[in-house]
């Protein structure tokens, strides 16, 4: 009894440390922690249909949601750049340079918590903000919703998409987060190599990988963490527009503690290829120049993230990491903007 | 010193003492990017230790009216205590990871 009391102990601490350890082999059990599923979580009142993510497309795309008519979601989201708009920060109503870059709307789907600076709890939430923001879409709401009840086509797929629920500002943010909802990057070639296909990623990428996620090479996976690479977390990075005699504090006017001066949210690397130039202000231009900013631990360590330090990475580590970064791209899906609705 | 005052000082001593004494501590781990308790139910005085066993940095910290604190942030195998001196409901959070959330019921 005793002999085989011992031998169960044994086997359970060997299953538990093995089921900790990572195995660098495609499709081995310890790798599919990386996996996306296709389809993101969605609250009680918003589950996905086909006609709300029709809905939801005809409006992140129309102009004539914004003041002049001349601006749509998909202007700073633009699918052909990486559902983001290539700027190193958004250009808004009457061409007013912002402060940040717009974030890609990939994957935004499994994120916890919405905005560079976590504002917005959920999509749902964070639809009509650039709408109701006088420096971005700056809608005169009250005449959208008069124009979207006068129009035949909206009208018919508000009915179709929230039967007996109107036009409003509830249906219209749930529709167009339902159309975001379908905006998935999980086909890339890491994916596949997650999935078991050893030809999918490259030794270089492989080798990139483990540098990611050691906590004493890459310390990468401190921050973009989980199959989204991503902890949902806020990170100040120690970017050189912190040192600026007034900088954008970021989260902190949402958390006023000190920790939270000058942070961030970590944004998913996902389709990283198409989202340049990186960082919320857009000062890297491309991955390289990323891998040099962790690399030596921030330029600015005035209210450094404790999660950051610098690296000490030679240049082929350094290239590693981009060419596995480089990996997470999926395959770009065909998007057909929509016929204006009448 | 007039031995009635330090009799009363005596006393005073004894009383904190037995209160110290009485307080109990709690403890609430940080592990896989979550608080290790969704919530703890504690007495006015009693002490929660929070014990970051991430490999990763973590802070906590309160807004709530019941307790303001912010204890900064920690690595793996630190902690951090927090006496809980007022009834009511404390919401904790990690300001770095919002996804950590959790409640002290102080009765």
């Amino acid at each position: 009894m005793k002999k085989s009391l011992l031998f169960s102990l044994m086997l359970l601490v060997s299953l538990g440390s093995g089921a900790e350890e990572l195995v660098f082999d495609p499709g081995h059990p310890s790798m599919q922690q990386w996996l996306l599923p296709d389809v993101p979580p969605q609250p009680e009142n918003n589950k996905l249909n086909g006609a709300r993510i029709e809905l939801g497309k005809h409006l992140f795309f129309d102009p004539r949601l914004s003041k002049d008519g001349n601006m749509s979601c998909g202007t700073c989201h633009n699918p052909s750049l990486g559902w983001g708009d290539g700027l190193p920060t958004a250009v808004g109503h009457n061409g007013k340079v912002l402060g940040r870059a717009s974030p890609t709307v990939i994957n935004t789907g499994f994120n916890s918590i919405q905005m560079w600076d976590g504002r917005k709890a959920t999509l749902e939430d964070q639809a009509i903000g650039p709408m109701e923001s006088g420096d971005e879409m700056a809608t005169d709401l009250k005449r959208m919703f008069k124009f979207l009840k006068a129009n035949n086509g909206y009208r018919d797929l508000f009915q179709k998409a929230y039967p007996g629920e109107g036009v409003n500002k509830s249906t219209l943010t749930r529709a167009i987060a339902s159309f975001e909802r379908t905006v998935i990057s999980n086909t890339s070639p890491f994916d596949r190599w997650v999935k078991g296909d050893e030809n999918a990623l490259s030794k270089e990428a492989v080798e990139g990988f483990k540098l990611f996620v050691d906590k004493d090479k890459g310390n990468c996976a401190a921050c973009h963490r989980g199959a989204n690479f991503t902890d949902n977390g806020f990170h100040n990075l120690g970017l050189k527009s912190f040192a600026a005699a007034e900088p954008d504090l970021g989260r902190y006017k949402q958390r006023p503690l000190r920790l939270m001066k000058g942070a961030f949210k970590t944004p998913t690397l996902r389709d990283i290829n198409q989202t340049a130039p990186y960082f919320h202000d857009g000062s890297a231009t491309d991955l390289t120049a990323v891998m040099e900013h962790y690399n030596v631990g921030g330029l600015v360590k005035t209210n450094l993230s404790p999660n950051m330090k610098s690296l000490s990475l030679n240049e082929k580590e350094k290239k590693a990491i981009v060419a596995f970064m480089q990996a997470l791209t999926s395959p770009v899906e065909k998007t057909e903007t929509p016929e204006l609705l009448l | 010193m007039k031995l009635s005052n330090l009799v009363a000082a005596a006393a005073m001593v004894g009383c904190l003492g037995s209160v110290a004494a009485l307080a109990a501590e709690h403890e609430v781990g940080q592990k896989d990017q979550q608080f290790t308790k969704a919530s703890v139910t504690v007495k006015v005085g009693d002490i929660v230790k929070f014990v970051n066993n991430d490999d990763i940095f973590h802070n906590v910290f309160s807004l709530s009216d019941a307790k303001l604190f912010d204890l900064g942030s920690y690595p793996k195998g630190e902690f951090r205590d927090v006496v809980f001196d007022v009834k009511g409901v404390v919401e904790v959070e990690c300001a770095i990871h919002p996804d950590m959330k959790m409640t002290v019921n102080v009765e």
